[in-house]
C-alpha cells in the first residue's frame, strides 16, 4: 500500500524543526512503524536524499530504544505497544501517517527523531541500585522471598526505560518510571535495607529534571511494559516514608 | 569423501596431527597455549586464582581499564573493577548501557547449583556443555563456568534480578535442550532483561561513586597497540563525530557476537562486529568464525523490507509438534492435510529426543525438509509447529498461561493465530560459538586486550546450549575478568598510560579519520544496507545451516565481488561531524564483508562436520560426522590483510569427559 508520511525533521538540537512530507509505495500491513522508517530511509538514501535520524535496536520490545510519537501518541496507535511492535494493518491506501520524535522538555530532540532520555538514567545513578558488591552476596536459597512478591517485583522490574510515560504526561512526569525502580527495590530481601536512602536519592534527583505528577494516567495507556499506576503512588509513599524515617537509612 | 569414525580414545587425541591446510589463501601456523593451569581441569581455577598476582587497594586507582561494552559481561567487568577500586572508563555505542543486546535473551540462566536431588552437579554440567558443543571447546573453561554458576545466581539475585519464585519462598528453575537436569533459573520470558538491567544499575552505582567514567553513544572504530601491548582505543562520539583516543592499562572488549553478518538474524539492528574485527586487523586471532548456532524456532522472512527475524522461545517445542507435508509441494492449507499424510520428522528421526533435540539438530532437519520442497508458508521456507494436539490434550486456556504473550506476538507479527492455525518458524542466525581468541585468563594473543561474554569464545564449542549464554556473559565479567584483568595489571603498576601524542595514538587517529573519510567519499549510489542484504543472501545459501565446499568456495567469490561493488558504489550521505546513522552502517558492513569471508575461508578448511558446523560431504546417516583424529583444535586465525590467512591452532583434550559421538535419536 501507498502511505503518506509527516515526519519530524530537525538538524540539531538548537535548529526549527518542520514536518516532511515523504511517499511509501510499497508499504505492507505486517510491517512496523520502524521498518516503514527503514524503508523510507533506503529510498531517501538510493535517491540522493538524507535519510530520517531514528533510535531502534533490538525490534523485539524489550531495548526501549525505539520511541516515536506516531499520529500524536507515544509508541503509536496500539496501547502499551512499543513502536518496534506498532504494525501498519490498521493503515488503509493512501493514509497519511505523521511520526515525531517523543515530546518532552526532559527529552531534548538531538537529530530528528532521536532525542536526549539521559535524565533516566540520572536517577537511576542516583539511587536505583543494591549496594552489594561483587561476591559478597548472601545465598539467594538462603533469603527466601515468597512467590507474590517476586512476581509482584517482576511486574514493576518489567520497565524497559523507553520514556513513553515521560512523553505522553502533559507535565512531563517522571513517575511511572522512578516508582517503578522504587517498588522493584522495595520489594527484595537485598533491596530494602537501603529504601530511605534510596528514596530520597532519587526523588530528589527526579525533581530536578521533571514535573509533578498530576495522576492523570496517560503514562499507562502507552506503557509497554505494563507497569501498573499503583507506581506512581510508590513514589509518595516512598517519599512520605522517608520523612518519617528521619536519619535512617533503611 | 566418508567421513571418519568419530569415536577415538583420549590418547589417540593426545597426538592429533593437524593437517595442512588446502584452501588457496591459507597458511598453516603454531600451536597456540591455552594457558591453563596444569593438573585435573576440576581444581584448575581454585589453582589459577591463587596464582594471579594481586594490587594493593591503595594502588588499584592508579590503574585504568578501558571496558568497551555494556552489556552482561561489560557492564559486569566495569562495575566489579570499579568495585574493587580501579579506575575504568566504560563505553557504549547506546543512549543508555541497559539497551545492550544481553537484554533480549528470554528463557533463562543455567547454573550448576545442584541443589535437587535430580543429579546435577558441576560435573554434570561440564559433561552437557562439553557434549552440547561437539566437543570443539576447551574443557577447563567449561570448568570454570559451571563453579561460578553458583555464585552468579546469588549476586545477580541479590543486585536485583527478581528470579521465579517457588510458594515456599526457594528458587525456581526449569528445563532447557541438550539437559535432562532442571537447572535453569529465570524471571518469566524476560531473563536477559532483568539480568541486564540489574547489571546497567549496579554500572551506574559505580558511575555515582565515581569508580567509573561511562561514555555513552561512543562506538570504538580501532586500538591502539605499541610495545607489543594493547594500551587504548579510538571512539567516535556518534553525536557529534568527535574522533578521540583514550588510553589506559588494559582493555575489555565485550562487544557481543556477529551474527548479524547474516542480516536476517535474531540480533539487534545496532549489534557489530567492528570492535573485534579491528582487533584482528590489529593483529588479535579469531577462533572457529564459522561455528554459528542458527535458531531453529525464529520465524520466517515473509517480505523484503523486514528488517530480522524475530526469535521465538524455544520453550515453545515442549508443546508444540514440528511437522511439513509428506508430500513435497503440497499447496494445500495445514487443515487439508490429514493426519497420514503430514511428517513429523524430528518425532520420526529421534524418537528419544523428539521435538527437543539441541538446536543444531533441529536446524538442520528444518533446512533439508525446506530444501526438499516440504516448506511451507507462501515463500516455502519454513516448517510447522503445531499445538493442535497440546491443546486437545491440556485445553486452550493452558496452553494460553503457558505461551499467551509469545502466541501474541506471533499474531503481531504475521497476522495468524496460533490457536487455530499452526505456527511457521525456520532456522535464523542467533549466536555465534566463534568470537576472539583467549587463553584460560581471557587474554587475547595481544597482551592487554581482554575478551568477555559472546565477544569471545571457549565455552560453547561448536554448539551452545541453551541458557548457557547468560551464564557465560555473567561469568566473565563478574567473576572471571575481576581476578585475571588485575593480575595482568600489577605488571604495569609505576607505568602511565600513553600520552595523547605518542606516535602509537597519532597512528591510530589518523588510520581511522582515514577510513571515515574512505566510507565518506566513495560517491556511490547504493545504501550500506543494500550490501548488507545482498551478504546475508550470500552466507545463507553458503555457510548457513550446512555447508558443502561448492558452496563455500562460491560464497568467497561472491563475496570478494561484492566488497568491491561496495568500495565504488556505496553512498553515504551527510559528513562525519554530526549524528550520522549511515555512515555508522557503512562502517560495520565493511567490516562485516571482511568477516564474511574469513568465516567461509574457516567452514571450507575444516573438512568435518562438528555441531553448527554441518559440511554436507562428512556425514554419516545425515549426522554430523566430526574427525578427532585429524581436527581435534580450534582454528584460532591471524589475518595480516595482505590476502594471506594463516590458520593457528589450540589442540583440544579432554581428560574429564570422554570424547563420544552425540546422539539424540
Amino acid at each position: 500500500m501507498r502511505l503518506v508520511l509527516e515526519v519530524w525533521r530537525q538538524e540539531d538540537p538548537a535548529a526549527e524543526g518542520r514536518y516532511e512530507t515523504y511517499e511509501v509505495a510499497d508499504a505492507t500491513p505486517e510491517m512496523s512503524v520502524v521498518e516503514l522508517l527503514d524503508r523510507l530511509n533506503e529510498q531517501l538514501v538510493e535517491s540522493g536524499g538524507d535519510p530520517v535520524a531514528f533510535e531502534s535496536d533490538c525490534r523485539e520490545g524489550v531495548c526501549g530504544s525505539c520511541g516515536v510519537t506516531v499520529d500524536e501518541r507515544p509508541h503509536g496507535a496500539q496501547a502499551n505497544t512499543p513502536s518496534c511492535h506498532q504494525r501498519l494493518a490498521r493503515y488503509t491506501d493512501g493514509q497519511r501517517v505523521r511520526i515525531a520524535p517523543l515530546r518532552s522538555a526532559v527529552f531534548p530532540v538531538i537529530r530528528d527523531l532521536v532525542v536526549d532520555r539521559s535524565s533516566l538514567d540520572r536517577v537511576i545513578a542516583a539511587g536505583g541500585h543494591v549496594a552489594i558488591d561483587a561476591g559478597t552476596a548472601p545465598a539467594a536459597d538462603l533469603v527466601a522471598l515468597d512467590h507474590a512478591a517476586a512476581e509482584l517485583a517482576l511486574d514493576f522490574a518489567a520497565c524497559i526505560g523507553c520514556g513513553a510515560c515521560v512523553a505522553a504526561c502533559p507535565n512531563g512526569a517522571g513517575h511511572l518510571f522512578v516508582g517503578a525502580k522504587l517498588s522493584h527495590l522495595a520489594l527484595l530481601p537485598t533491596g530494602k535495607h537501603e529504601r530511605t536512602r534510596r528514596a530520597r536519592a532519587m526523588v530528589a534527583e527526579m525533581e530536578t529534571d521533571f514535573g509533578p505528577c498530576s495522576s492523570f494516567g496517560a503514562c499507562v495507556e502507552v506503557c509497554p511494559a505494563g507497569i501498573p499506576l499503583t507506581a506512581i503512588a510508590a513514589v509518595n509513599k516512598e517519599r512520605l516514608r522517608a520523612v518519617w524515617r528521619g536519619g535512617r537509612s533503611t | 569423501m566418508s567421513a571418519h569414525p568419530t569415536t577415538v580414545t583420549p590418547e589417540t587425541t593426545a597426538g592429533t596431527t593437524v593437517p595442512v591446510p588446502t584452501v588457496p589463501g591459507v597458511e598453516g601456523g603454531r600451536a597456540l597455549n591455552p594457558n591453563v593451569p596444569d593438573g585435573p581441569p576440576q581444581s584448575a581455577w581454585e589453582r589459577r586464582r591463587l596464582a594471579y598476582r594481586l594490587v594493593n587497594p591503595a594502588n588499584r586507582r592508579k590503574l585504568k581499564v578501558i571496558v568497551v561494552g555494556t552489556g552482561l559481561a561489560g557492564s559486569g567487568a566495569a562495575a566489579a573493577l570499579g568495585e574493587l577500586g580501579y579506575q575504568v572508563e566504560a563505553f557504549t555505542y547506546h543512549d543508555a548501557p541497559r539497551r545492550a543486546h544481553s537484554v533480549a535473551a528470554q528463557g533463562g540462566i543455567n547454573a550448576a547449583r545442584g541443589r535437587k536431588v535430580d543429579n546435577d552437579s558441576i560435573d554434570r554440567f561440564v559433561v552437557d556443555t562439553v557434549k552440547g558443543g561437539d566437543f570443539r571447546g576447551r574443557e577447563a573453561d567449561a570448568y570454570r563456568l559451571g563453579e561460578e554458576s553458583v555464585r552468579v545466581i546469588d549476586h545477580m539475585n541479590a543486585i536485583g534480578a527478581p528470579f521465579a519464585r517457588e510458594y515456599g519462598g526457594m528458587l525456581a528453575t526449569r528445563s532447557f535442550g541438550g539437559v535432562q537436569v532442571s537447572r535453569t533459573y529465570y524471571t518469566r520470558g524476560q531473563t536477559g532483561q532483568q539480568l541486564q538491567v540489574a547489571g546497567a544499575q549496579a554500572l551506574l552505582r559505580q558511575v555515582d561513586a565515581g569508580t567509573v567514567t561511562l561514555r555513552t553513544r561512543h562506538e570504538m572504530l580501532d586500538l591502539i597497540v605499541t610495545d607489543g601491548q594493547v594500551q587504548g582505543v579510538v571512539m567516535r562520539n556518534l553525536l557529534t563525530g568527535q574522533i578521540t583516543a583514550h588510553t589506559a592499562h588494559a582493555v575489555v572488549l565485550a562487544t557481543g557476537g556477529y551474527g548479524n553478518v547474516f542480516y536476517f538474524s535474531t540480533l539487534a539492528k545496532n549489534s557489530n562486529a567492528s570492535a573485534a574485527w579491528r582487533a584482528v586487523q590489529r593483529g588479535a586471532l579469531m577462533a572457529s568464525p564459522s561455528f554459528i548456532q542458527f535458531h531453529p524456532t525464529a520465524l520466517p522472512v515473509s517480505s523484503r523490507w523486514q528488517s530480522k527475524t524475530i526469535l521465538m522461545s524455544e520453550s515453545l517445542r515442549n508443546d508444540g509438534r514440528i511437522w511439513v507435508p509428506a508430500k513435497a509441494g503440497d499447496e494445500r492449507t495445514p487443515d487439508q492435510i490429514p493426519e497420514d499424510e503430514r511428517d513429523y520428522y524430528l518425532e520420526r528421526r529421534y524418537p528419544t529426543f523428539g521435538n527437543l533435540t539441541p538446536r543444531d539438530v533441529a536446524s538442520r532437519n528444518a533446512t533439508e525438509q525446506i530444501e526438499a520442497g516440504h516448506g511451507v508458508g507462501p515463500l516455502r521456507n519454513s516448517v510447522y509447529l503445531d499445538f493442535r494436539d497440546a491443546i486437545a490434550r491440556v485445553g486452550k486456556q493452558a496452553i494460553a498461561e503457558r505461551y499467551g504473550n509469545l502466541f501474541e506476538m506471533y499474531t503481531h507479527a504475521t497476522g495468524e493465530d496460533p490457536y487455530t492455525t499452526p505456527m511457521r518458524i525456520a532456522p535464523g542466525a542467533h549466536f555465534t560459538m566463534g568470537g576472539l581468541w583467549s587463553d584460560y585468563d581471557q587474554m587475547t594473543s595481544l597482551p592487554g586486550l581482554f575478551v568477555g561474554g559472546e565477544a569471545g569464545w571457549g565455552y560453547h564449542g561448536a554448539n551452545r546450549l541453551g541458557a548457557n549464554s547468560l551464564l557465560s556473559a555473567a561469568v566473565d565479567g563478574w567473576f572471571t575478568l575481576p581476578y585475571s584483568v588485575p593480575s595482568y595489571l600489577a605488571g604495569r603498576l609505576g607505568s602511565t598510560p600513553l600520552e595523547a601524542d605518542a606516535p602509537a595514538v597519532q597512528e591510530a587517529l589518523a588510520r581511522t579519520r582515514a577510513r571515515v573519510d574512505r566510507l565518506l567519499g566513495v560517491g556511490g549510489t547504493r545504501s550500506a544496507t543494500s550490501f548488507h542484504r545482498e551478504l546475508g543472501d550470500i552466507l545463507y545459501a553458503g555457510c548457513g545451516v550446512h555447508r558443502t565446499a561448492a558452496s563455500l568456495t562460491t560464497a568467497i567469490d561472491k563475496i570478494r565481488a561484492l566488497r568491491a561493488a561496495f568500495w565504488t558504489d556505496l553512498r553515504v550521505p551527510g559528513t562525519g561531524r554530526r549524528l550520522n546513522q549511515e555512515l555508522e552502517r557503512a562502517g560495520r558492513v565493511a567490516d562485516y564483508l571482511e568477516l564474511a569471508e574469513l568465516m567461509c575461508l574457516d567452514a571450507l578448511d575444516r573438512e568435518e562436520s562438528c555441531g553448527a558446523h554441518f559440511r554436507g560431504e562428512h556425514q554419516i546417516d545425515g549426522e554430523a560426522a566430526r574427525d578427532d583424529e585429524r581436527w581435534s583444535f580450534v582454528s584460532a586465525w591471524e589475518v595480516p590483510g595482505d590476502g594471506r590467512f594463516v590458520r593457528h591452532h589450540e589442540p583440544l583434550t579432554f581428560d574429564a569427559v570422554p570424547l563420544q559421538t552425540r546422539s539424540y535419536r
